[in-house]
């Protein structure tokens, strides 16, 4: 399969590979996907919680490459944007962004679900009502 | 030395065409183009001269006599006319076909064609090592058994069937026993004698010849096997297989069968002493790493692992001078992992992060060396990026993990 130029640039320089300390409370931690589909993503955020600017972002990804550059731009995209304009981005801008083929449209869809993740734990952990969690369109 | 890249590792797929083999086929397009049923001027003998003489050199490299060879398109086309040739021929007899898990998709699927036409499929379970077990296959004999189908060695594991012991166990019975010899045939020592084989399926690519050709042993003495041809034509290959020869194919699947036969026990020693190589360089520079299916009973030139947390296709990515093949889903065309794994019981997660390394004749040490430098290097980056291995290291559990799926 012939990979985008910017999905291949994504891979061979992933932005913002990391971890974040679970145990701050600032930070929102999200989870998905799973080993035996042969995805996982991990996204993890440093939200301000006056501002709610997403001050930081890291990731680590088990994937193939579209799913490791759908992270990575999915942690330089929230970096900067308060919690109510990262909750907008939707796994169509990311398909659309990387040039993703069909085959690898449910990469985009873990990175929104990610997002939404990350955001809806440190939601919790700040005792702010969780919207009830909103799938990615498939 | 500098490595010439790409480094292609990925012989199970196919092989290039011995140098030697173009040699032998080349007059065959051009000056001696004759069709070889063309019984009655120069052409047409020189045709069917180059023809038998192929015949003899396949026969000889499997213990077999040259009337029973018969040429076809590829394995592909034989696979098919050995399970379907025998399935309707003997269908009086039974409707009983016993075949296993790990098959390759031409003996898979022509099986599963004929449940649609009545007849019962056994598909036997492998072991852990991904070979057969006797007394399944025992067990799933009954009288309306007709055929055993089983394959010479896998084309992912590259795990070799106690073939000789099923062949015994089939001729016992009275039953056929035809066998996808693929992989295998040119590779180790294939014997359709001392293995008690009735059919084999041979292919001319995976053997450095051409594509588009293929061969079927059909045993003609003790007992004469008879088949029900699937393409109806002029009655060539003894009404067996119609369709003109293709002389140019034959003669290169008759030369590469010659050389494998020649160079075999020096070429498997070699392939052995690279395998190893690259199967101790991995293990010693990287951890978590596990051998899919048998090393004892093997093909010298395959090694199948798995690189635990480290997706398969992300891993060819980081790969790309190097063309190998990965069990991993997001490589298949069904967006499934491996059936051969998963059929070993290897877990779906680990199937993923499977890569298939396929020896072959052109291979050096310096390539084995390069791709042992680059595997390290690009797992242990894809490592740093994965989430598993990092839960890992911390000891968590990750069969144990309630994970969210979309």
């Amino acid at each position: 399969m012939a990979y985008s130029d910017k999905v291949v640039d994504h891979y061979n320089n992933p932005r913002n590979v990391g971890s974040l300390s679970k145990e701050d409370p600032n930070v929102g931690t999200g989870l998905v996907g799973a080993p035996e589909c042969g995805d996982v993503m991990k996204l993890q955020m440093k939200i301000n919680p006056n501002t709610q600017v997403i001050e930081e972002a890291k990731f680590k990804t088990f994937g193939c490459g579209s799913a490791i550059a759908s992270s990575s731009l999915a942690t330089e995209w929230v970096k900067g944007k308060t919690v109510e304009e990262a909750l907008s981005i939707k796994n169509t801008d990311i398909v659309r962004e990387l040039s993703l083929p069909p085959v690898k449209i449910h990469c985009s869809v873990l990175a929104e679900d990610a997002i939404k993740a990350a955001i809806g734990d440190w939601k919790k952990k700040h005792g702010v009502e969780v919207p009830v969690h909103e799938k990615a369109s498939h | 030395m500098a490595v010439k890249l790409p480094i292609y590792m990925d012989n199970h797929a196919t092989t290039p065409v011995d140098p030697r083999v173009v040699d032998a086929m080349l007059p065959y397009f051009t000056e001696k183009f004759g069709n070889a049923a063309s019984r009655n001027h120069s052409f047409g003998w020189a045709g069917e001269e180059a023809v038998e003489t192929a015949r003899q050199q396949i026969a000889s490299l499997i213990n077999a006599t040259p009337k029973e060879i018969i040429f076809t398109s590829g394995a592909t086309e034989s696979d098919n006319l050995m399970i379907k040739g025998i399935a309707e021929m003997f269908r009086e007899k039974g409707n009983h076909i016993i075949t296993q898990a790990i098959e390759h998709k031409a003996v898979l699927d022509t099986c599963k064609n004929l449940e649609k036409h009545g007849f019962e499929v056994t598909y036997l379970p492998v072991q852990r090592d991904g070979r057969v077990s006797l007394d399944d296959l025992k067990a799933a004999i009954k009288p309306s058994t007709i055929l055993i189908t089983i394959m010479y060695a896998n084309n992912e594991i590259g795990v070799i069937n106690p073939i000789a012991e099923i062949g015994k166990i089939a001729k016992e019975h009275g039953i056929f026993f035809a066998v996808d010899g693929v992989q295998a045939v040119g590779k180790v020592p294939v014997d359709v004698q001392k293995d008690n084989i009735d059919l084999l399926a041979i292919s001319g690519h995976k053997v450095y010849g051409p594509k588009g050709v293929g061969a079927l042993y059909v045993r003609r003495r003790n007992p004469r096997v008879q088949l029900s041809a699937i393409i109806d034509g002029g009655g060539h290959e003894r009404g067996m297989r119609s369709g003109t020869l293709n002389v140019p194919g034959i003669v290169g699947l008759g030369k590469a069968c010659e050389i494998a036969q020649k160079e075999m026990p020096e070429e498997a020693a070699r392939l052995l002493g690279l395998r190893e190589r690259l199967r101790k360089g991995l293990e010693a520079k990287l951890d978590e790493v596990f051998i899919n299916g048998s090393m004892e009973h093997r093909l010298p030139n395959n090694l199948n692992m798995s690189f635990a947390y480290v997706e398969g296709e992300s891993l060819l990515m980081g790969i790309n001078d190097i063309a190998v093949s990965s069990g991993s889903a997001c490589t298949s065309a069904t967006l499934e992992p491996s059936y051969v794994l998963k059929a070993l019981g290897v877990g779906e997660d680990l199937a993923h992060t499977s890569i298939r390394f396929g020896l072959g004749r052109f291979n050096t040490q310096e390539e084995v060396d390069y791709v042992i430098d680059k595997m390290v290097q690009v797992v242990t980056k894809l490592r740093e990026l994965s989430p598993l291995y990092e839960m890992a290291k911390e000891g968590i559990d990750i069969s144990k993990v309630k994970w969210q799926t979309a």
